[in-house]
This record gives structure tokens, sequence and C-alpha cells, in this order.
């Protein structure tokens, strides 16, 4: 039933001494929303500019949409609508003449594809005039995704849309490329943020060139092997002192005001309980909680450290 | 935390580029030994607001005094009274790891023999003895940020300012960081973080969200959550910006 | 041909809206106005002469009247050796002495043929050169009137000499280097910083992702500059024309031309420059490194290519400027077509090719 649009088969590539991608296989579904989440250096980049057709890879294949990266690297740059890290737009042009600009590149017009962008650009047009350099993180990460799509591209591949944009304009963003799915758009995104994954279809957790995980963010935390328990106390910084210290902890991780503990199986809360009174914790509330994203990669860190 | 002594102590602070207002009448204060967080996007002011409270550049016009002191008169002497880390990272990528810290520690006029014993101090804490020989652009990303913060406060300074110390850091390193900045705070340093993680603003005592130059909100995590009836400080934010 | 003008007119864009780029390229045909203004002049006006008469006959006096009442000259009196010479003009007061040969007048009577020698002081070669051919002019009406009055073939030859700057580096000859100068910086500099400027800020790797090819992207971004550069190339031309006074004696639509041609090789020059470098700035040092520096140094521009040591004299076949400085010269001052000239085109063409050639060879379609 699904069709295979982005096909990723054993792919390295390193720069001088540094390992980027460390034989990374992954296959992305048409019409899909998927996502590539990991920290600065992970590799993300690396892969989407692969993909893009901007790198070699030292060793493997990719294909898009059946075209080879290498080879094929024409028919690629044709159907892809590509977002780069910077939002990379004419900071000294306004806001239509960016629009009409790529739209002429592509050998297309705004108004051809209006019916695509219009979600999207109406947020914007009413500053058409104005130079792209004068606009807001939020306005300029709009601007640039109208762009990359002016052209109806088969698949858009964006890397990091949302680094540094407001709370409220990450989460329009996400908003958008969720209706950008029903134009059956393939779209590929990267992010550092790990609340963001369960907003994809499916997503890739990546780390030091790693694939760690690949599966619907459902599956990934249902995976989560063990108990996850939400401790907290009134002093946090103590309690975590304390938790680290236990005989029977295996990960003790701070989250908002809480601590995330896994702990080895044998041993049951009322022990733990018992233990952190002895510690002369006040205000101690400990819950069972269902894991989210970021615990399951922490879990996967932690799990590459250990048997690497 | 000490209530009664403001360590920083901001009034109607302005900052403009020509038309543009980058600060619009700022009110704080930062009292001792707290962690303080600095909220906002891109652009919001965040890090103008701090690179004036570092005395790296000059307010248009307000009442500022940190570490006691007026920062008009004071900029050289505030200097000295605190520690500085920005997001581009502050350490010598073709010095050794040790030249680092010899470095830092003698600009702000440690002598030999603090330099000796708080260098071997700070290896044995981060466990990077094996790499004091190493150049930092050999080191992976979260060491260096670790390390950077270690050196900023090497000199026991009462305030150390961060700049987004762990934009795309991974989330086990972020966590590290952060065990490293409550240790700092317990320690007696003040610290002045900024950060677009909304959920490292719940490991701050106070925050303070910025948008658009001005100051939206400040007070503790938990007041501000049950003030805007949120969960967390996303939505806190979102709610505020709605 | 849609993408085409699309680009242009973006790029027009950048170059109206950004200061620094409208300064150097309309900024410098301005200054250069200001330097043209500051040393040439054809107006003459009270220049201090001498005259040693060494026939004292009545034709000499008659010429030498001729050319003191003429409102060019203030006459600062009669020479009495050879050796006054020298002192009045290294007292610097006097621009030009005017020498009878003995027995001028007699001569001319009866060989038909008399010696007059000009010497001019030409540290500022501009003036000089009018001092000779004006007081040539006064000379030649004179003869022009004996001979109808005698109804004979007489002449009267005058020698020029140059004192301090034989040969003549001035005014003149300052056109043709400034005019090198400013096309290849226009040309080359902001070609490899507007190509390195989408590097920067990250708008390439975008343009690369699109169906757009590189020659594409390349002639996009030139054509602004080719157009721009030959309107500085006309105006140039046309302000030392109409205003200055400084003739083209050659063919007009020759030495456009040659002026669109030497456009070319610095533009290749600067796309090639920009397939070596990542930055703006870098881009900037070695177009300062490499083209600015030869261009005023090496080519002949300020400092005569003969007179350099035998090394730098190699190195400046391979400076463009040079061979653009000779030819316009040739065909500006000296006059002369396409025969004179066709070894020197030939070499920018050639240049011209080969980095345009390299820098398709080396324009990354990638990121690596």
């Amino acid at each position: 039933m699904n069709k295979i649009s982005v096909d990723i088969q054993n792919i390295s590539k390193s720069y001088k001494d540094v390992k980027a991608l460390k034989d990374i296989s992954l296959q992305i579904n048409q019409g899909e929303l998927f996502g590539l989440i990991g920290p600065d250096g992970a590799g993300k980049t690396s892969l989407i500019r692969i993909l893009t057709t901007l790198l070699i890879p030292d060793s493997g294949i990719a294909t898009v949409e059946g075209y080879d990266v290498v080879k094929d690297y024409k028919e690629i740059r044709k159907i892809t609508g590509y977002m780069a890290g910077r939002f990379s737009l004419y900071q000294d042009l306004t806001v239509e003449e960016n629009m009409n600009f790529y739209a002429t590149v592509f050998g297309t017009t705004i108004e051809e594809n209006y019916d695509l962008v219009k979600d999207i650009y109406s947020h914007i047009e009413p500053f058409k005039k104005r130079r792209a350099g004068k606009l807001s993180g939020g306005m300029k990460q709009k601007l640039a995704l109208s762009c990359a799509l002016i052209h109806r591209p088969d698949i858009l591949i964006l890397d990091e849309p949302t680094t540094g944009v407001d709370a409220v304009s990450r989460k329009e963003f996400w908003e958008m490329l969720m209706r950008l799915k029903d134009h059956s758009i393939t779209i590929l995104v990267s992010t550092p943020y790990m609340d963001e994954a369960e907003l994809c279809d499916r997503v890739a957790l990546i780390q030091d060139g790693i694939i760690l995980s690949v599966d619907t963010p459902g599956n990934i935390t249902g995976n989560y092997e063990g108990k996850l328990l939400a401790v907290r106390a009134e002093d946090l910084y103590q309690l975590k002192k304390d938790l680290a210290g236990y005989e029977h902890t295996l990960s003790v991780y701070l989250f908002g005001q809480n601590l995330h503990l896994t702990m080895m199986e044998k041993n049951s809360e009322k022990d733990l309980r018992s233990y952190l009174k002895t510690k002369g914790h006040g205000e101690l509330r400990i819950d069972q909680i269902n894991p989210n994203i970021e615990d399951c990669f922490l879990d996967l860190m932690a799990g590459k450290e250990r048997n690497p | 935390m000490n209530k009664e002594t403001a360590v920083i102590r901001v009034r109607d602070l302005v900052k403009k580029f020509g038309k543009f207002t980058a600060n619009d009448k700022l009110c704080f204060d930062v009292y001792e030994g707290e962690i303080f967080g600095f909220l906002g996007a891109n652009g919001a002011g965040k890090t103008t607001a701090l690179r004036i409270l570092c005395g790296l550049s000059l307010p248009t016009s307000g009442e500022i005094s940190v570490a006691g002191l007026d920062l008009y008169s004071n900029r050289e002497r505030i200097k000295k009274r605190i520690g500085y880390m920005s997001q581009k990272f502050s350490l010598y990528e073709d010095l050794k790891v040790y030249e680092n810290i010899r470095l830092y520690a003698g600009i702000y006029g440690l002598s030999r023999k603090e330099i000796k014993q708080r260098t071997d101090e700070l290896l044995e804490t981060l466990e990077l003895e094996a790499v004091r020989n190493k150049r930092i652009a050999e080191l992976p990303l979260g060491w260096r940020q670790k390390l950077a913060f270690s050196v900023a406060i090497i000199h026991r300074p009462r305030i150390v300012f961060l700049d987004e110390p762990t934009g795309g850091v991974d989330p086990i390193t972020r966590r590290q960081f952060w065990d490293m900045i409550y240790q700092a705070s317990r320690d007696g340093i003040t610290v002045f973080v900024t950060t677009h993680y909304m959920d490292e603003a719940e490991y701050c005592d106070r925050v303070c969200i910025m948008e658009a130059g001005r100051i939206d909100a400040i007070g503790t995590p938990t007041e501000l959550m049950e003030e805007y009836k949120a969960e967390n400080m996303d939505e806190v934010f979102i709610r505020i910006a709605r | 041909m849609k993408r085409f003008r699309g680009f242009v007119i973006k790029e027009f864009n950048h170059i109206l809206r950004d200061f620094r780029t409208l300064l150097i390229l309309f900024g410098l045909p301005a200054i250069q106005l200001l330097i043209f203004g500051y040393v040439v002049s054809n107006e003459l006006k009270d220049i201090h002469i001498a005259i040693f008469d060494q026939s004292r006959d009545r034709i000499t006096r008659d010429i030498a009247n001729k050319i003191i009442s003429s409102e060019y000259f203030i006459f600062d009196g009669y020479l009495d050796n050879t050796h006054e010479i020298d002192e009045k003009f290294r007292e610097g007061k006097i621009k030009q002495v005017i020498i009878f040969e003995p027995g001028f007048g007699e001569n001319l009577m009866r060989e038909k043929s008399a010696d007059i020698q000009l010497i001019a002081d030409a540290s500022d070669a501009n003036t000089a050169n009018l001092v000779v051919s004006y007081t040539s002019a006064i000379i030649q009406d004179y003869m022009m009137d004996l001979r109808k009055n005698a109804g004979a073939k007489m002449q009267i030859i005058p020698e020029i000499r140059m004192m301090y700057n034989e040969n003549m580096a001035g005014a003149y000859m300052f056109v043709p280097g400034v005019m090198a100068l400013i096309l290849m910086i226009v040309s080359a500099l902001m070609t490899s910083i507007t190509i390195t400027r989408e590097k920067e800020t990250g708008t390439m790797e975008t343009l690369l992702v699109s169906p757009l090819k590189p020659i594409q992207i390349v002639i996009g971004k030139v054509t602004p500059y080719i157009i721009l550069s030959f309107f500085n190339a006309v105006t140039i031309v046309a302000m030392g024309y109409f205003v200055f006074g400084l003739p083209v004696q050659g063919s007009l639509s020759l030495l456009l031309l040659e002026c669109l041609l030497f456009i070319s090789v610095a533009l290749s020059l600067g796309i090639f420059i920009s397939t070596i470098v990542e930055t703006q700035q870098m881009a900037m040092f070695f177009s300062m490194m490499i083209l600015m520096l030869p261009t005023i140094l090496l080519s002949g521009f300020i400092f005569p290519v003969e007179n350099m040591p035998e090394v730098l004299q190699w190195v400046s076949h391979i400076v463009p400027a040079k061979y653009f400085i000779i030819i316009v010269k040739s065909i500006m001052l000296k006059g002369t077509g396409m025969a004179f000239v066709w070894k020197e085109t030939l070499v920018l063409v050639f240049m011209m090719l080969f980095f345009i050639g390299n820098s398709v060879r080396r324009f990354k379609i990638r990121l690596e």
C-alpha cells in the first residue's frame, strides 16, 4: 500500500576525520510527514543535503521518487522543495519579490499554484511590500515555506524550520505542515526539538550519525521498556543527587519540575518512598507516567553508550 | 536564594538601534544565588539585554546596577565580578584544554598557584583529565559546552551570564549542563541564563518572558503556570502570545 | 528566457538597494571626475616664459613679440647663455624657453628654413603639452603671414624638448589607467562578491536545489554588471571628451568594443575567484591582492613597464590591464586601428576564454 518516496541504503559520509553518517538506512513513504529528530551534530543536515543532491555520500545508495541522488540530481532538483537551515531568503528583496523570484526560477508563477500556498502565504500577504529582512522569525519561516512550495513539489524537505522561532509560530507552522498532507506531498522535516516528534507520522531518532530508532511516535513510546516514574520534591536538586546515589536507580533525568526515574526491575515504589523519606525529602510525589519521545531518546542514547 | 539582596537591578532599561527598539523599558531584579531564566524567541531582545548587563554594550537609557555597582560608572569593575558564556562558544579551538583554562584564569588575575589548583579541580570534576592536552577542536560539542561553562566561573564570579548555552545540544548533555548550573547556584553564584527551550524554563527559580523587546511576564514557573492555567511553560508562552 | 529576466530583475534590485554597491558603481566615476578636474585643464593663462635669442634679428623679434603679446604668456626676459636656461627652469618659475638658432632670420631668407627650439617643463605634462602646442601654433601663424607676403616657400622647424618628464606620463596617460582600474573593480570585485554573498547567506543552496543550471545562475548574476560596467566605460569616455576635451583619435566603436572585451575578462575573473573562495571577505581580499594591486602597479598605469625589474616585467605579462591600457592608449591617443592592437586584443580574448573555461569546470553543482 505504501509507496516509497525516499529510499536510503547504507549511506555513510565523513568530513576529514569526522564521521557524520554511519551506514544509515531508512525509507520514507509517499505522502508521509516524516521527522528526523536529533541534536546538533547528529548528522541531520548531512543526510538532508545528500537527499537534496547537495552532497555526495561516501558510500551507499539513496533515491528520491526513484531518482538516484548522485546520477539523477537534475530530476530530483525539479521535484524537490527545499527550505535550508537559515531560511535562505533574500533579505533585501520584498516578500512578493522573493516569491516571484523563486516562482520564475522554477518556471512558474504565484498565480498558477496559489491554491497550494494560499493557506500559508495569506498570513504574510498583507506585508508583501515589506523586505524579508524586516520580518519576524515566524513570518520569515512562513515566507521560506511558501517559496519552497511555489512550484508544487512532490517532496518537501525542511532543515530545522522551527529552530529559534517563537512557540506560537512553531505551533502554527506544524499545523500548516499537517494541512499540506492533504495535497499528498511527502514531507521530510528535521528538528532538534523532541516534543515536535509527536506531530509526525513517523520519526527517525538520530544521534552521532546513527539512527537509534525509526517508527511512529506512538510505537516508539509504546516500545519503551520498563516503568517510568515521575518524582518530585521540594528540593529537586538534592532529590536528584539522592536518586543518583540510590542503588536501584537505572537512570534519572530532569524533566521540567519533575525527575524521570527508571529503576532495576525488582525494586518497588514503596522501597523508593522510604529511601527518600530517610533522606528527609518533603512534599514528595511519585507517579507512574507514560514516557514521551525525549524519555525514549535518552533511553536509546544511554543504551548505545552501555553497549556500543 | 536571598530575596533581600538584588544582585542585578534594572529600571526602565531602553536600548535602541536607530529606529528599532530592542529593549523597551525593562524592569526586573535578580536575587542573590537564584537561577534567573530569560526566555523568548530569536529577536525578542534577550541577547541585547544580556550584553548590556555584561557591560558589552551601553543602554540608551535606564537605571542599572550589577553586582552592587552602577553600570555606567563601573563597567570595568563589574567585568571582574561576573562570568560570561556566549552561544557562540567562547573557547579557542586551536588551543589545548589546559591552555584555555590557564588563559582565562590569567585574564581574571588568578595567581599561578590558584590557576594550577583550580585547573586540576576543574578537570577532575568534569572528568576531563584524559583530554587535558587535546585541542578544543577535537572535543565533542557537549564537552566543550561544559568546559566553557566551568571556565566562565573559574574566577568564582558573583554572577554568571549564559547566552543560550544549550542550543542544539543533545538531551543528555543538556541535563548534565543543568546539573552544573545547579551546582554553581548552590555555591552561591547567581545564574542569569537565556534560552528558548521552554522545558528548561521550569528548571529556573524565576523566569522572565520577553517578546518584541518587552517583558510579558515574570515570576516563578509554578506561579506563571497557575496564573495562565497551563500545564507547562510552553503553554504559558502560547497563552501569553495569543 | 523568463527565468533569465526574473533573475536579472532580482539582481538589479540587490544592486539598487545596497548603498555600498551603488557607491562603488557610481561613486567611483565621480571621484574620477575630480581627479580629471584636478590634473586636466585645457585653459592656458599667464604662463611664464623666457627667450634665448641667439640671432636678434628682425624676424626673431617679430616672432617673439607675437608670442609675448598673446594672452597666454608672461614674458620674463631674454636669456644670455645656455646655463641660464637650466637655472631658470630649476627656479621653477618659467614653464617654457624658446631658443632661436644663431642667424635665424638669415637662414630663413636664404635657405628657406630655420630652427627654433621649444623647451617645456613637463613635470606638469598636460600644461607642457598645451604650452608647446600653443607656441607652435603662433609660430605657424606667423609663417603663414610671412609666406603670403614673401610668396616663397619657407619653413620654421620647431624642435620640442620636454624637461623632467621625457616620456610624458601625465593626465592623458592617466585616463586609460583609471578606466582599466574602474572596470576591473566594478566587474571583477563586484561579481565575486555578489556570488559569494549568496553562498554566505545560504541562498545559493536553494538555487542549487532548483532546476537552474550553473551557467544560468552565473549569467543571470553577471548580466547587470556587464550593463553597468559598460555604462561606466561610456561615461568615462564621454566625460573625457565633453568635459575635458580629451579626444578619441581613433574609432569610437572599436574603443567601446575593446572596453566590452575587457569588462568580460574582468567578469570572468570575478566568477573564477568566486569559485575558489567561500566568503565575501575572502573574495574582497583576493580581488584586492590579485586584481587591484597589479592593475595599479604592474600595468604601466603609473610606472612604465620598461623601467621595472625583469621579474616584474614578466609578471606584468599576465596582468590583463596592461594589454587594455596599451589598446586604449593606441586608440584614444594615437588614433590607430585594429591593425595595431590585434595582438593585445587576442591576448585578452584568450584570457577571457581561459577564465570562463576554468570557472565552468570549477563551478560546483553541489556544496563540496
